[in-house]
């Protein structure tokens, strides 16, 4: 094993590159360093995060390469850190997309280069150590510090309605984490404790977990978000830079899944038992809602931005299964839409730097110029209908398993919402891709180059390796799912 | 026991007063640079009664003992203040040499100001709280209106002083009451009268009242807040400043010390004054704040918001609550001595920035500057990393402790009302685009360099090293 604080580099290790790059100064010429320490600072945190999937033991459902430190004296708070088979992905989810958003930020953002990179470095930060947190102050602190960067990214670097986008989103999501930091003053002042780990004990009233899991359910419903509670994400999508949408789809979307698995689950098992319906209501008809939303949209990333409200419909209707296949097929799920989401922005992105435009209707019989844009938008597209052989495929085809054992409403609501998504996003490849170029100004546009190709490819693998081989995922968080479901079930057998 | 006459001296109040008197003398005896002097010299008097208030155990004022008390929490806020006080001279001083302002008084009279504010707060009988009172709001009557030549200035004085007066008059007649139904005016005597009662009758109710209406009027708390944007307004900058940072501090010491020790058994009396006065003033200062474009009406709005948090501290009447009103109360201190270390350092187009529209573009003429300030801002909405957030943080704690559920939530949601405000001056600084630029001028004398980096430092680093702060203020008994 590992004798030094790996996780707690890997959190800080951006925000140390934030502070190298607050000391380079800003013109023309040295924006190039700024960038190149960026991707530096993000890199070195990949190769280190793998590290962490390399040692990671198997066989332990609990915490590993825990670190703890007393953090106030007067209450149990800690520094307290670690990953579990849960937190894992999501950490590497975060890694893996950050050099990926620095890069493709490498020519597109023109104006204040500094600020942008620093804001990326410390959401990194953020991000990590919030999926590292094993305790509840903590984890609240990073997660209400995500708002700070992505506040600035939308507004600074967004489109013609980022001020509204960016407000919408910020005063969302905080009205929502607000209630959860009542919810957590209220756990500790039950349990004398802040810690994750030991608070998946049950220690709560029934009554009280009821009020606990709808402060909680505030906060990450507007997160994931479910409908009705998803209007801040057309918007913030919309206007944000493509790196930015890149990061809310892939990272910030999944904070709200991971804190269901983590504290509904978890901590608020009959509470959670009480509500199911809820969320499956809820659940069916954000997929259902949403998919017709997207079939009837212009803007591309709004497309794509509704496809990700249904496809976190299927994770929740996954979390909330509360069985083996439907955990596994949300978290399979959670990490297949941060990678289809992500590319399918970069690819937008892709066209949207040549064009400046996000309009359907704009583009049209793009593979007779963009053949090798055309490809691996395919594979994207397909990873997000769900086609075997890809990663959607292995998360949503679990959940429905899982749905079966129980409710088969459940499983055609989720049936009919896939076959939606298919809908929307075949008739979307359709209209920008297929045909002839009707549209002169498309005459000349290049196919992807040499830096696109970079930050594409990996994904387009990463999407096939999930689809083809998931236990290789599946494995590290079939425990820690397990141990969730096992607490979950003895709290509802009593 | 005082063995040696000259020891008199070493009580920090009193040294304090003599102190302010040479000062006086100094001033008016200098020829040149009599402002700048008399600055220093006030500044070196005050850190010297801090270290004084500091090595001040429990000898000195137990002589006092009528009339004015001691303990751990007055000695805290006695500090707070006397650092915010310290702070608020130094950052001003070159505001005033800017303006042409030269007057060798002004440091006296916040000094007399501030002796009055550690009066204020270690005072435990009607008669000294009421003197005390009024040698602090005096000394501001007049800083208020110091400008002399200016007709917001001077309004914004008379203001201060018609409003305050009023309420040092209810006040005084919430005091005749108390003292007519208990026959004492000391605070321990009072509290020794009112434990063999279950119930307050009318009389002392009234009183009751009017007191707290008085008291309002001092912490500037809805609905007696109308006269804290104007006279924010019209006062100058430096001055505004004061008023943002000192008095409020010693305020509300002596609100909590007036519920918790005279009336620490009639809880239900007064919370519910306070509860409402709690929520009232949460909620107004969160939305009037929105519409405003002066940006000292705007922190005016903001402070009276924060006024609201800290009652809700006290509404929960524990030690909890203590606590959190004395990490509240660091940090409101220690953000707004940043906000006004910058504000009185900015000018625009060679006049002292007041219009927040003003700030368009400043991320890009001072990428620094306007980093702080959003840094401040997002402190001062409660956001973390920030020192704002444990302040708050706190208080919810303390709140819930005593199961008050509606009143933390109510809490929660007017701080993301209030964070709208704040984010838009985040907004103004970056997200605007810019028509002209080099408009904006940042100039810092050392000195206040050194105390905005040293504020800055607190917001930022407190979330590594928080128990510094907090073992200091759980030991704090009122």
């Amino acid at each position: 094993m590992i004798d030094w604080p790996l996780v707690s580099v890997i959190i800080f290790l951006p925000l140390i590159g934030a502070l190298i790059i607050l000391f380079i100064k800003e013109d023309e010429l040295t924006s190039i360093n700024i960038k190149w320490a960026a991707l530096l600072a993000t890199l070195g945190t990949f190769i280190l995060s793998l590290i962490l999937w390399l040692q990671f033991d198997y066989s332990n459902p609990s915490y590993q390469y825990e670190e703890k430190f007393r953090w106030f004296d007067d209450f149990n708070f800690f520094y307290h850190v670690g990953v579990d088979g849960i937190s894992l992905f999501m950490i590497l989810l975060s890694t893996f997309l950050t050099p990926l958003c620095i890069l493709a930020s490498w020519s597109n953002i023109k104006k204040r280069v500094k600020e942008y990179m620093l804001s990326f470095l410390f959401l990194e930060t953020v991000m990590i150590g919030m999926f590292a947190s094993i305790d509840i102050l903590l984890f609240y602190i990073f997660f209400e510090a995500v708002l700070i960067p992505m506040y600035l990214i939308i507004g600074i670097w967004g489109g013609n309605r980022r001020i509204y986008a960016s407000f919408k989103f910020f005063l969302y999501t905080l009205l929502g984490s607000v209630l959860m930091l009542i919810a957590i003053i209220v756990m500790y002042r039950n349990t004398s404790s802040m810690s994750i780990e030991f608070l998946q004990g049950n220690y709560f009233s029934y009554n009280t977990q009821l009020f606990l899991w709808l402060a909680f359910f505030a906060s990450f419903a507007v997160k994931i978000p479910m409908w009705p509670f998803h209007t801040w994400l057309p918007d913030a999508h919309v206007e944000a830079p493509t790196a930015g949408s890149v990061i809310l789809a892939g990272v910030l979307l999944k904070m709200g899944g991971y804190g269901f698995i983590r504290f509904s689950l978890g901590m608020l098992p009959e509470a959670t038992e009480f509500f199911i319906p809820l969320i499956m209501t809820l659940s069916i008809v954000a997929i259902v809602y949403t998919s017709l939303v997207a079939l009837a949209q212009t803007d591309i990333k709004k497309l794509i931005a509704y496809s990700s409200v249904a496809h976190m419909g299927i994770v929740t209707i996954g979390i909330f299964l509360v069985n083996q296949q439907g955990l596994e097929g949300a978290m399979m799920q959670m990490i297949s839409h941060g990678l289809v989401s992500a590319a399918l922005f970069l690819c937008v992105g892709v066209i949207y730097d040549r064009m400046h435009t996000r309009e359907i209707e704009f583009y049209g019989g793009l593979v007779q110029r963009m053949p090798l844009y055309a490809t691996v938008f395919m594979i994207f597209m397909l990873g997000s209908v769900g086609l075997p052989g890809t990663s959607g495929f292995i998360g949503e085809f679990l959940v429905i398993v899982g749905a079966f054992k129980f409710s088969s409403y459940v499983v055609i609501g989720a049936a009919f919402g896939i076959i939606l998504s298919a809908v929307y996003m075949l008739y979307l490849y359709k209209r920008i891709i297929f045909g002839t170029i009707s549209n002169n100004k498309l005459a000349d546009i290049l196919d992807i180059n040499t830096r696109e190709k970079i930050i594409l490819i990996p994904l387009a693998i990463s999407v096939i390796l999930l689809g083809i081989f998931p236990n290789l995922f599946l494995d590290p968080m079939r425990l820690s799912l397990e141990l969730i479901i096992t607490n979950y079930e003895i709290a509802n057998a009593k | 026991m005082l063995n040696n006459i000259y020891n008199i001296f070493f009580i920090p109040e009193i040294f304090l007063a003599c102190s302010s008197f040479v000062c006086l003398l100094f001033g008016l005896f200098l020829k040149k640079n009599a402002f700048r002097q008399t600055s220093n010299l006030a500044v070196f008097v005050l850190l010297l009664t801090i270290l004084l208030v500091y090595y001040d155990n429990e000898s000195n004022f137990a002589n006092y003992k009528s009339l004015f008390s001691h303990s751990s929490f007055i000695n805290f806020f006695k500090i707070l203040a006397l650092l915010g006080s310290i702070a608020s001279i130094i950052i001003s001083k070159d505001y005033f040499l800017g303006i042409k302002l030269k007057n060798f008084e002004i440091p006296i009279l916040l000094l007399f100001s501030t002796l009055g504010m550690m009066l204020m707060i270690a005072s435990n009988n009607l008669m000294s709280m009421y003197l005390a009172i009024e040698l602090q709001s005096l000394s501001l009557y007049v800083a208020a209106a110091i400008k002399r030549d200016s007709i917001s200035s001077a309004e914004s004085g008379v203001k201060y002083f018609i409003l305050g007066a009023l309420s040092s008059g209810i006040l005084l007649y919430g005091f005749s009451l108390i003292y007519g139904f208990t026959g004492s005016m000391n605070f321990d005597d009072i509290s020794f009268y009112l434990s063999k009662y279950e119930n307050l009758n009318l009389g002392l109710i009234f009183g009751l009242v009017f007191v707290m209406v008085g008291l309002a009027f001092k912490v500037s708390a809805v609905p007696f807040h109308m006269w804290t944007p104007d006279v924010y307004e019209g006062a100058p900058n430096s001055i505004t400043g004061f008023f943002a940072i000192v008095p409020k501090i010693a305020a509300v010491a002596l609100i909590y010390r007036f519920c918790l020790v005279p009336f620490e058994n009639f809880y239900l009396e007064w919370s519910q004054i306070i509860l409402f006065l709690s929520i009232a003033s949460m909620f107004l200062g969160a939305i009037a704040a929105i519409a405003q474009s002066n940006i000292k009406r705007l922190l005016a709005y903001s402070s009276i918001g924060h006024i609201g948090y800290i009652l809700i501290a006290l509404v929960a009447a524990n030690d909890d609550g203590i606590k959190a009103a004395s990490i509240y109360m660091f940090s409101y201190m220690i953000m707004n001595v940043a906000i006004f270390a910058i504000l009185l350092s900015l000018k625009v187009k060679n006049e002292y920035l007041i219009n927040i529209s003003d700030l368009k573009g400043l991320s890009k003429s001072n990428p620094i500057v306007s980093l702080s300030i959003s840094i401040i801002m997002l402190s001062m909405a409660g956001i973390p990393p920030f020192i704002g957030f444990f302040g708050k943080f706190y208080v919810f704690i303390a709140a819930i402790e005593q199961e008050l559920y509606v009143l933390s939530v109510l809490g929660v949601l007017a701080s993301v009302i209030s964070a709208f405000y704040y984010l838009r001056i985040i907004k103004i600084m970056y997200f605007d685009e810019i028509k002209s630029e080099g408009i904006i001028n940042f100039q810092i004398s050392f000195q206040s360099k050194i105390i905005l980096s040293l504020s800055l430092f607190v917001i930022i680093c407190f979330i590594f090293y928080p128990s510094l702060l907090i073992n200091i203020s759980a030991s704090l008994t009122i």
